[in-house]
């Protein structure tokens, strides 16, 4: 058993796992820290940007003004940004058979993977996984489309040039493989190529191997992997969550007796408290809006966004924020809102018990309907008529290059007076306002993230007691800026086996047993003896088929009556043809009561001489011998045969056969 | 021969009260757990003293399964748990756990409130009842214990209805509940995969009839409707709160918006806004045209249809009112019908099944004076249509659903003996497996022939691959040997050597010599060169080495000659064989003492 690491991104994983004789690839995480090399695209022509000057190196030997811009000493590529996909030659793609998806983060590379590769197979995930990611793959690429940039800029990946380019520009990985957005029509056929699954549900993988999602906690629909035969077991932990936000609760108990565990997708925040984060969050907002500024909340289109504004929800009327307008603007705000509503079925008790009642499960339902919160497609159209300051904005994209962020960005950035506040923890919050310095708009950082800490991930590993552990290198060591907590990181014994991109792990597995069906005729036929208590065993001859990687055994098919023919005479002679070879035999035959037996069957003249290792019997009137050993029974028998048969029929009496 | 045996407590050979009783694999199920609506009295529910005589059912089964949220098929489930008691698992899906307690009050407070009957379950023992539930996903498998596990699939016919798939070990039975394979304006048609159950236990309402288009039956309905209006009547159709209502709402919200109509169309209870909320939280359970587009526009929110007030019905003018229940055996729809039956203007469409004994069932059948309580008597003026739009499958798609699931055997449920017995014809006819149709109390046992799931050693199973080449060959089957375990529960296919290390036993090697004479006048080794190409001849299959040392091989058999001291020509030949080549040392000796040819 191999797995094959195909992303470095603990959070954003990508693996291929090699079990029995199915190739499974396990999430499909997309990279995209790499678009914070780029300028912002935004929606409205901005006069600063358009005016950052272009680069060339300090001896002016480099002049690559037209790609790269500089801002406030940093250095940004000028182009549609790019994305870092999963690696692509370390195994042929084409020959994986399913992709399991965990949640609809961990699926935004499936594009490239199943439309570029030759990939044939199937994609398995949840339906909030489904409809969610391609909510979040629709914005992605509405964000692209919206702002058409002609410029490609290539010439600065040139390995000659890059290395001569400031950093981080300079140190960034593989950007010769590094590719721009798809387009709709590729997301629509990766995701056609979708099956949907229920949690628990098990699904069968050419009879070899069983699939079957569990609830991870983390958001609507998200899941963790088991990947099972009926003698080995393998756990896929992607990101999951043991707090009680609004998904179903992690189905952990599921996870006990794993051979492997694959763990990704901690927290990425190790050191902030969810709770606390988003207690900041609230009053920070509530602040700003009553010093009469903006607050601009950069974040994805679904996920912590649900859980903000049932807080707000609640922190509102307390807050006296009763009148101030919240917006959420994206392309896909409606349908986020609406899908969040449908899902009862992946969503924690408490909401599925408003479900019942029958009431909207998320509050902001009523934010809706009392005008408090409104949802725009784009800054454009009607927005721009009904917008009203001070407000709260909530849209995308948090890495601030792409999408209605931009904009509000350039609007508020100049004022002290306004505040935006990171909730999203994919990306770091100065890299993302680098290019928009210098800013005298207040910036708060409260990264929300609720997957697994190091400490609930100990415990979690403790009570279900995998025999061994795979993770990301990230976790067998604490974080570089926080390098004495050796609380962050993962020990355990024996220590996890970790992975970066392009490691390819044997996965210490012995695989010992498989199963195989006995059909009902044989189970019948079969004699069982007991060779000591409680243990029987039972010779079986069976015929093995083996179909869709499941055997069976049936008995032998009596051979067909010998046609009679003209050569009857010589069928008579020929050699035995079906051949069952003989039990294996086991115990001793114990002289005294063998002796008896003999003389039962008329043999008296028995002439019993000891030697070193048993005796020897001479059965005189029969001139034949038999040498008993302890583990052995030699008969010597000349032109007998009858004989030479009772003989051996009255030995085996005293064996075991097996 | 382990056997499963199902045994209905209602609709056997019958529709209504739902309840079979399933044993498989030493576990016991109960599926649905309905009311009669024909009965008032003691028959009204299953009898559960079938199940034990005294004392709860906790201990007899094992869980209860509900199919979907009529009456017919949960009406009964409070008197059960709480008044009978069972504290055992109740499995349902989320939309029929949300919709069955709402049915089951109404049920309660017209047997209670109109009907002034006690003895009946309350309000809080529905509340009681309904904790015992646990909701049941689509296709996830539910571990109920260690052995019995169960996983619900698709059925259409109502919001949230399910086919269940029971299995214990390699035994399995799928109940459908009620179904319809074809989808219709806000459900999809029910589907399962093809899990070849011992049983599917099918419902078999509409046995014997295959339905025209579901288009025409609309077009035929919303015709019928239009005409009653264009003259000034009035429509009443007597439906359930959910299910089909909502399926008819769409289809007149959709034909006044085109046709631009005026007449009002009312929905009786307050139930229905309500009700839609339901369908528009349980989206993902309508279908894949409504899912679709719900972001847009939500199906479920009606322009056309208002609430109606029981003061409308002496309205003038023409209208449409839907009003519940839908047999006209109770409540509104029966109160507006006494009112509107004198005039030959309205219409009543009954655009469902109804039971023997209600209303419905009688107008439908062509009575047209109705004795009511009280003894006075109704005429019946008005025109009576009957539209088949109960969402069950018809012959031809339970035909589909036994093609889908290739079961071993079939049991036909929910429906009428005659129809049954037609069905049950045609089924044994195409499909050759046994079908069966058990009445209520009577049980059919059908025998399982489970194989016997084995741990075989992977290096037995590879060898044997390997020996056994990529594709079996019929012709010449090859024969694997090896020895069962059999220790605790577990059962383990291993190679003998491998048995009898595992098992610490030492083997006994049993070894035959035998001498045979000979004359052959050769020397020694030619005698031995003799045999080797004798045996060659005959023994095409095995493999016979002629070895330096003056022996000859025959697979692991030693043949070795010598001659007697007195008579060169007296050959005597050694042959010793241990027990497991005892037929091919017993054969060879006896082929020898023949002598070699010349």
């Amino acid at each position: 058993m191999k797995l094959y690491c195909l992303s470095g991104h603990p959070t954003l994983p990508c693996n291929v796992l090699k079990f029995k004789s199915t190739t499974i690839m396990l999430d499909c995480g997309l990279d995209t820290t790499s678009v914070l090399n780029f300028l912002p695209l935004p929606l409205v022509h901005s006069p600063r940007l358009s005016k950052l000057p272009g680069w060339i190196s300090k001896d002016g030997s480099i002049n690559l003004e037209k790609e790269l811009k500089e801002c406030a000493g940093r250095v940004f590529v000028d182009s549609q940004p790019e994305f870092c996909l999963p690696e692509r030659e370390l195994l042929d793609l084409s020959t994986i058979d399913v992709i399991l998806i965990s949640n609809y983060h961990c699926m935004m590379a499936l594009p490239y993977i199943t439309e570029h590769t030759g990939f044939t197979g199937t994609v398995y995930a949840t339906e909030p996984t489904l409809q969610i990611g391609r909510l979040l793959m629709e914005e992605l690429v509405n964000f692209m489309e919206r702002v058409p940039k002609a410029q490609s800029a290539t010439c600065w990946k040139n390995k000659e040039i890059q290395r001569m380019l400031p950093g981080p520009l300079k140190d960034a990985v593989d950007v010769w493989t590094w590719k721009r957005c798809y387009s709709m029509q590729e997301v629509n056929s990766a995701l056609s190529k979708v099956q949907l699954v229920g949690y628990s549900q098990k699904v069968e993988l050419f009879g070899a191997v069983q699939v079957s999602p569990l609830s991870s906690g983390y958001s609507l629909g998200s899941s963790n992997w088991i990947i099972q035969s009926h003698h080995e077991k393998v756990s896929y932990v992607s990101g999951s969550s043991l707090l009680t936000t609004h998904p179903q609760p992690m189905d952990q108990s599921s996870l006990k007796n794993s051979d492997v565990l694959i763990l990704t997708g901690l927290t990425q925040m190790p050191t902030a408290n969810p709770d606390g984060m988003l207690g900041e969050f609230c009053s920070n907002l509530a602040m700003t809006i009553r010093a009469g500024g903006n607050v601009l909340v950069p974040c994805y289109s679904s996920g912590v966004i649900y859980d903000l504004l049932e807080c707000l929800y609640q922190f509102i009327e307390s807050a006296n924020l009763g009148t101030t307008p919240f917006y959420f603007i994206s392309p896909v705000a409606n349908s986020s809102l609406e899908f969040s509503q449908i899902f009862a079925e992946w969503l924690c008790h408490n909401k599925q018990t408003k479900v019942y009642l029958p009431e909207p499960p998320f509050p902001h339902a009523e934010l809706i309907q009392t005008n408090k919160l409104k949802h725009y497609p784009s800054i454009h159209g009607d927005f721009s008529s009904e917008f009203r300051q001070p407000c709260v904005v909530f849209t995308g994209h948090p890495s601030l290059r792409f999408g209605d962020v931009v904009h509000f960005m350039e609007l508020w950035g100049k004022s002290s007076l306004n505040t935006v506040i990171f909730t999203e923890p994919d990306f770091s919050y100065l890299d993302a306002l680098a290019p928009y310095q210098p800013l005298a708009m207040k910036c708060v950082y409260c990264p929300i993230d609720t997957r697994l800490n190091f400490h609930q991930v100990s415990k979690l590993l403790k009570e279900v007691q995998p025999l061994h552990v795979v993770c990301p290198e990230q976790y067998t060591q604490p974080p570089l800026t926080q390098s004495h907590r050796s609380d962050l990181m993962l020990e355990l014994q024996p220590p996890p086996m970790p992975y970066r991109r392009c490691s390819v792990l044997n996965l210490p597995f012995r695989r010992r047993y498989e199963r195989v069906y006995i059909l009902p005729e044989l189970a019948n036929s079969l004699v069982p003896s007991e060779v000591k208590p409680g243990v029987s065993v039972a010779t079986v001859s069976a015929v093995l088929q083996s179909k869709d990687n499941k055997h069976t055994l049936q008995s032998v098919p009596k051979a067909p009556p010998v046609a009679p023919s003209k050569k009857r005479k010589r069928v008579m002679e020929e050699p035995p043809v079906t051949m069952a070879p003989k039990p294996l035999l086991s115990g001793a035959v114990p002289l005294e009561a063998f002796l008896a037996t003999l003389q039962k069957h008329g043999i008296t003249e028995v002439k019993v001489e000891e030697t070193a290792d048993g005796h020897i019997l001479h059965l005189q009137a029969e001139d034949t011998l038999i040498q008993l050993e302890e583990d052995g029974t030699h008969i010597v028998c000349d032109n007998n045969e009858p004989l030479r048969a009772t003989l051996r029929d009255l030995v085996l009496r005293f064996l075991q056969k097996l | 021969m382990p056997e499963i045996k199902v045994t209905p407590l209602g609709a056997g050979q019958d529709v209504g009260r739902s309840c079979i009783l399933v044993s498989i694999g030493g576990k016991n199920i109960m599926l649905d757990c309905g009311m009669h609506m024909g009965y008032n009295d003691d028959r009204r529910f299953p009898d559960f003293s079938y199940i034990t005589q005294n004392g709860r059912l906790t201990d007899f089964l094992d869980c209860v399964i509900i199919s979907h949220f009529h009456l017919d098929h949960c009406g009964a489930l409070p008197y059960m748990s709480e008044m009978v008691g069972y504290d055992g698992p109740i499995y349902m899906t989320h939309p029929t756990k949300a919709i069955c307690p709402i049915l089951l009050e109404d049920f309660r407070k017209i047997t209670v409130d109109k009907k002034g009957e006690t003895n009946f379950f309350t309000s809080q023992m529905i509340k009681d009842c309904m904790k015992k539930v646990i909701p049941l996903n689509l296709h996830q498998t539910v571990q109920v214990d260690d052995e019995l596990e169960i996983k619900a699939y698709y059925a259409g016919h109502v919001l949230g209805a399910a086919m269940v798939h029971i299995k214990v070990g390699s035994e399995s039975v799928v109940y459908t509940g009620d179904y319809n394979m074809t989808p219709d304006r806000h459900l999809g048609a029910a589907w399962i995969d093809k899990c070849r159950p011992d049983i599917l236990i099918s419902e078999s309402t509409y046995a014997t009839t295959i339905r025209d288009s579901k288009r025409c039956r609309e077009r035929d309905f919303l015709k019928k409707v239009h005409e009653t209006i264009e003259r000034g009547g009035k429509v009443l159709i007597p439906v359930f709160a959910l299910g089909r209502a909502q399926e008819l709402c769409i289809l007149l919200e959709t034909f006044w918006e085109r046709m631009n109509l005026k007449a009002p169309i009312y929905f009786s209870t307050g139930l229905t806004e309500k009700a839609n909320h339901y369908y528009k939280l349980f989206i993902t359970w309508t279908n894949q045209k409504i899912r679709k587009t719900f972001v847009q526009r939500n199906m479920f929110e009606f322009k056309h249809i208002k609430a109606f007030d029981r003061s409308y019905a002496d309205n003038p003018g023409p209208m449409v009112v839907f009003a519940t229940p839908g047999m006209l055996h109770a409540g509104q729809s029966l109160q507006i019908f006494k009112k509107w039956a004198g005039n030959d203007k309205n219409m009543v469409i009954m655009p469902g099944y109804c039971v023997q004994g209600t209303i419905g069932h009688k107008i439908l059948n062509g009575q047209r004076k109705l004795e009511m309580e009280g003894r006075s008597t109704l005429d019946v003026k008005l025109q009576v249509e009957y539209m088949s739009f109960s969402a069950h499958a018809d012959a031809k798609g339970i035909m589909q659903l036994i093609r889908m699931a290739e079961p071993r055997n079939m049991l036909l449920v929910h429906g009428e003996a005659a129809k049954m017995e037609f069905l049950k014809g045609k089924i044994e006819q195409e499909f050759s497996i046994d079908c069966y149709m058990p009445a209520n109390g009577e049980t059919t046992a059908v025998t399982t022939n489970p194989s016997v799931p084995v741990d075989i050693s992977l290096n037995l199973l590879k060898r044997e691959m390997v020996l056994g080449g990529p594709l079996p060959d019929p012709k010449k089957p090859r024969t694997m040997h090896g020895t069962l375990i059999m220790k605790e529960n577990s059962l383990k296919l291993v190679s003998s050597e491998q048995a009898l290390k595992e098992l610490g036993l030492n083997e006994h090697q049993l070894r035959f010599t035998c001498r045979v004479q000979l004359q052959d006048p050769h020397s020694d080794s030619d005698t031995l060169h003799r045999i080797y190409t004798h045996l060659k001849s005959v023994l095409k299959d095995y493999t016979i080495q002629h070895l330096p040392d003056g022996t000859v091989m025959v697979e692991s058999i030693v043949i070795k000659v010598s001659s007697s001291a007195e008579d060169a020509n007296a050959k005597v030949l050694l042959l010793s064989w241990s027990y497991q080549d005892e037929d091919l040392g017993s054969y060879l000796s006896s082929l020898l003492k023949k002598g070699l040819p010349t």
